[in-house]
C-alpha cells in the first residue's frame, strides 16, 4: 500500500493558500515513502485548498479547506497508514455532488494530472489522438480530421458558436504557402476563467488539439495568445511546449510523420478588444489591437495576410477527445443544434462556485441550483449574467431556459465564453448595466464613432441614474443609443456592447423607472439614493454606531434612541454594519 | 529638435540583449516593450525613442502601441504594485469598498503611488480568480476573499516587512 498526496495548485488554489500547504507537506513527508505531487484546478474553488490522497492509484480521500495545521495531520496520517483522523477534513457528500453531476471532457484531466509533468499527461492519454491522426498505417488525412470535427458538431467555444470544421476547412482550402494556427487565450470577459484553468491544469490537451488543428489546415506554425494577467498559465504552457518538443510532439517531422509544427506563446498586453480575432491578429503583428474590416476573413488573409485559423482554448481542448472517441460520440451529447459540453465559470452570489462542465441541453436551473447549490446566505435569486460585456442578464422567470446557443440568444443574453455570474436581490440592475458600460467605454479601441462616443454617452446616462439625477426620457434615450451603437460598430465588441443594457431594461424596467422617477434604488445598492435612519423602538442607545460614524452624523444619549443627521450622513453604511440590534433602517 | 521628455538618462545598454534578439523580428514590438518594462519598471521616454530608433519605427508609432495597452506604464511604480480586480464577480462581491479602503489607507487614487514610494495602486479588469472574489494581485501574488479590513491588513504587513510603520 502506497500513498500519493496531491495538492491542487491552480492560481485560485495558490491564492487560497495551497502553496503553503504544499510546503508543509513537503517538509513533513521528505523522509517517508509517501509521494507528494501537484495538480491543477479541480474546479471546486470554494473548497480550496484541496488535497487528494490516492492509495494504490485510487482516490482514497479528498480533503478540503486545508491549512498548515491540517497539512501536518495529513502527513502524520499518511505516514502512520491510517487516514481515519482526517475524516473531519473530508469533503461532504453534498459538496462532492458538485462534481458528480458534471460531464467532463474539456476538464477531463484538470485537477487530476500534474500539469508540469509530461509523463503524468501521457499516463492520462495525452497525444494518443495525435498519434492516431499521424499514424503511418491507418492515420487520418486532414480532410478526414475535418470530417470528424464536422460530424461532432463542435462550435466555437469563445462565444460566437461558429462551426469549427467550417473555419478549418476554409483555412485549408485557402491558397497560400504559409498558414497559421492561432489560439485565442485572451480570456478577457470579466467573470470567466475557464481557459486559464485548462492551461494551468492540462496544457498538453491544448497543445495536442492545436497540433491536430494545424495538421488539418496545413499550418506549420502555431501561436498561443495568452493574457499577460495569467503568469502561471504562461509559465506552465511554455514548460509544456518545451517538454512536447523534447519528446518529439512539437517541431520538425513530428512522430516521424513528416508533419512539422512550431509553437510560440505570445503574452497579450491588456486590451479586451484583442479577444476579437482580427484585433488579436493586429496585436500579434505588434500593432495597436484595432479590428480589421471583414471580409477578408482570417481564413483568407489573417496573420501577416496569410490564411489563418483562430479558435479559443476550450474549442481546442475538445479536439483530442473527439478524435479518440469519434465525432458521433460528441454529437450524441447536447441538443439538436448545440452539441457536446460547455464549461462555465460559476461565480457571484452562488453557494458553490467554480468550474462546471455539462452537456448542452441542461437548464440554467440545473446548473445554478442543482450543481451550484443556489444562492448564498439564503437570499433570493435575481438574475444570472452570461456572456460578460457582450451578453446579458437572464431573470428568474427564465431559469428553465435550456443551455444551447440558440435558446440563450433568444433571451437577449449569449452563451458567451462561459462566464456565469449569479446575482441576488441586493444587486442593482441599473448599477450592473453601468458597470458593463464603464468597462466597454474604457475598452473601446476608438476606431468607430458609435462605439467610442455612444458607449460613453450611455455610461453617463446610467451614471446619473445611479446618482439620483436621472431625467424623464432617459430610458428611451438609452434604448435609442443602444440600437445606434449596435448598427454603427465594426466589430463584435461594439456591436454587442449595448446587450447588457438592453437586457437589463427588458427584464428589469421597473428598477430603471424607480431610479429615474422616484430617485429610489429598490436593491438598496446605489449609495447616493439611500436614506439611513434609526428605528427608535429597536435602538438600545448602546452608542456603538455613533462611535463608528466617520462623520459624526449620529447623536443621542446613552440608553436612549439615537438619531442620524441626514444632511451630514455620507451613507457609508458603517452604522448598519456595527448595529447589533438591527435598528438602522435603509430606504 | 527633440522634445525635452526624451532627454532622460536611462541606461539603454540594459536593452541590448532584448533588441539583439527581437529588433529584426517582425511583429515583436509588444514583446520588446514588455521586456523593457520588466527591466526599467516602466517605459521611460528615452527608452521609447531608443526602441523606435532600433526597430526602424518612429517614436509616435511606438508610443501609439504602448498607450493602447493597459499593461504599459509611463511613470515609475512603487515596489509593490497592487492590482485590484474589478471583474463582474469581484464587483458583485464588493470590490468597490475594498478599493476605497486601500485608497484611504495609502492616501492615493487609482493609478497613484504612495508617498513612501512603496505601493502603487491600480484597478484592473478581471484577473480570472472569480471564485475568490474580491481579489487583488500584489506583484504576481494573488490574495482572495478580501474585505476592506483584510486588504488593509495585508498592506500593513507588507509595510512592516519593509520596516516602515
Amino acid at each position: 500500500m502506497s500513498y500519493r498526496v496531491v495538492v491542487g495548485q491552480g492560481s485560485c488554489g495558490i491564492a487560497a493558500g495551497a502553496a503553503k500547504v504544499y510546503d508543509v507537506l513537503a517538509d513533513a513527508l521528505s523522509q517517508s515513502d509517501v509521494t507528494l505531487h501537484i495538480a491543477g484546478c479541480i474546479g471546486m474553488c470554494w473548497l480550496e485548498p484541496i488535497v487528494d490522497i490516492y492509495c494504490d492509484d485510487a482516490l482514497a480521500m479528498r480533503l478540503v479547506k486545508m491549512n498548515a495545521e491540517a497539512a501536518k495531520a495529513v502527513a502524520d496520517a499518511c505516514k502512520a497508514g491510517d487516514l481515519s483522523a482526517l475524516v473531519p477534513y473530508a469533503i461532504t457528500e453534498e459538496d462532492a455532488a458538485f462534481l458528480s453531476q458534471q460531464t467532463r471532457i474539456v476538464l477531463r484531466n484538470c485537477g487530476i494530472i500534474d500539469p508540469e509533468s509530461l509523463e503524468s499527461a501521457l499516463q492520462a492519454g495525452a497525444y494518443t489522438a495525435l498519434s492516431k491522426v499521424l499514424s503511418a498505417e491507418d492515420g487520418m488525412s486532414p480532410e478526414a480530421v475535418i470530417a470528424c470535427i464536422k460530424e461532432s458538431g463542435l462550435a466555437g467555444r469563445g462565444g460566437a458558436g461558429f462551426p469549427t470544421w467550417f473555419k478549418w476547412n476554409a483555412a485549408r482550402q485557402s491558397a497560400g504557402e504559409e498558414k497559421y494556427l492561432i489560439c485565442n487565450a485572451d480570456e478577457g470577459d470579466p467573470g470567466a476563467f475557464m481557459d486559464r484553468a485548462v492551461i494551468e491544469s492540462d496544457p498538453h490537451a491544448l497543445i495536442e488539439g492545436m497540433l491536430i488543428g494545424a495538421y488539418a489546415i496545413g499550418a506549420k506554425e502555431a501561436v498561443v495568445y495568452v493574457r499577460a494577467e495569467y503568469p502561471l498559465a504562461i509559465k506552465r504552457l511554455n514548460a509544456a511546449i518545451e517538454q512536447a518538443r523534447q519528446a518529439g510532439f512539437v517541431g520538425q517531422n513530428i512522430m516521424g510523420s513528416g508533419f512539422s509544427c512550431e509553437f510560440r506563446v505570445k503574452a497579450g498586453a491588456g486590451a479586451f478588444v484583442c479577444g476579437e480575432e482580427t484585433a488579436l491578429i493586429e496585436s500579434l503583428e505588434g500593432k495597436r489591437g484595432m479590428p480589421r474590416l471583414k471580409p477578408p476573413f482570417p481564413a483568407a488573409a489573417g496573420y501577416w495576410q496569410q490564411p489563418s485559423n483562430i479558435n479559443n482554448v476550450e474549442t481546442f481542448a475538445n479536439v483530442a477527445w473527439i478524435i479518440n472517441h469519434g465525432g458521433a460520440a460528441f454529437a450524441a451529447m447536447g441538443t439538436e443544434r448545440s452539441k457536446g459540453t460547455k464549461v462555465f465559470a460559476l461565480t457571484g452570489k452562488i453557494k458553490r462556485g467554480g468550474l462546471v462542465e455539462i452537456p448542452m441541453g441542461k437548464t440554467l436551473r440545473d446548473v445554478i441550483f442543482g450543481i451550484g447549490g443556489g444562492i448564498r446566505d439564503g437570499r433570493a435569486f435575481q438574475a444570472v449574467q452570461m456572456g460578460g460585456p457582450s451578453g446579458g442578464c437572464i431573470p428568474a422567470a427564465l431559469l428553465d431556459t435550456v443551455i444551447d446557443y440558440q435558446a440563450l440568444a433568444a433571451t437577449g443574453a449569449i452563451m458567451g465564453s462561459g462566464g456565469m455570474v449569479v446575482m441576488d436581490d441586493t444587486t442593482c440592475m441599473v448599477a450592473m448595466a453601468k458597470f458593463f458600460l464603464d468597462f466597454t467605454a474604457k475598452e473601446s479601441c476608438g476606431k468607430c464613432v458609435h462605439c467610442r462616443i455612444g458607449t460613453k454617452r450611455m455610461q453617463e446616462i446610467l451614471a446619473r441614474m445611479t446618482e439620483g439625477k436621472g431625467e424623464a426620457g432617459d430610458i428611451e434615450l438609452l434604448e435609442e443609443l443602444c440600437l445606434a451603437v449596435k448598427d454603427g460598430a465594426l466589430c463584435g465588441l461594439g456591436q454587442t456592447a449595448p446587450n447588457p443594457v438592453l437586457s437589463a431594461i427588458r427584464y428589469f424596467r421597473p428598477q430603471f423607472e424607480a431610479h429615474v422617477m422616484e430617485q429610489r434604488c429598490p436593491a438598496h445598492a446605489c449609495t447616493a439614493l439611500l436614506q439611513y435612519h434609526i428605528d427608535a423602538d429597536a435602538c438600545r442607545g448602546c452608542t456603538l454606531c455613533a462611535k463608528k460614524c466617520p462623520v459624526h452624523a449620529i447623536s443621542g444619549e446613552v440608553k436612549s434612541a439615537h438619531v442620524i443627521d441626514r444632511s451630514v450622513c455620507i451613507r457609508c453604511g458603517q452604522c448598519k454594519a456595527s448595529c447589533k440590534f438591527g435598528a438602522i433602517i435603509v430606504e | 529638435m527633440q522634445c525635452e521628455c526624451a532627454n532622460r538618462s536611462s541606461d539603454l545598454s540594459l536593452l541590448d540583449d532584448v533588441l539583439n534578439a527581437y529588433a529584426a523580428v517582425p511583429g515583436s514590438l509588444i514583446t520588446i516593450l514588455q521586456q523593457a518594462q520588466a527591466i526599467y519598471g516602466y517605459l521611460p521616454m528615452d527608452v521609447i525613442y531608443h526602441v523606435a530608433d532600433k526597430t526602424g519605427s518612429t517614436p509616435a508609432k511606438v508610443l501609439g502601441v504602448a498607450t493602447f495597452y493597459t499593461q504599459f506604464r509611463f511613470q515609475p511604480v512603487g515596489k509593490y504594485l497592487i492590482m485590484l480586480c474589478n471583474g463582474t464577480a469581484c464587483h458583485v462581491n464588493g470590490s468597490e469598498r475594498v478599493a476605497k479602503a486601500i485608497c484611504d489607507y495609502l492616501q492615493i487614487d487609482d493609478g497613484g503611488t504612495s508617498a513612501d514610494g512603496l505601493f502603487s495602486f491600480s484597478i484592473v479588469a478581471c484577473l480570472g480568480c472569480c471564485s475568490l472574489s474580491p481579489v487583488m494581485m500584489i506583484n504576481e501574488e494573488t490574495y482572495g476573499n478580501l474585505t476592506p479590513e483584510k486588504a488593509v491588513s495585508i498592506l500593513q504587513t507588507l509595510r512592516e516587512q519593509e520596516g516602515v510603520s
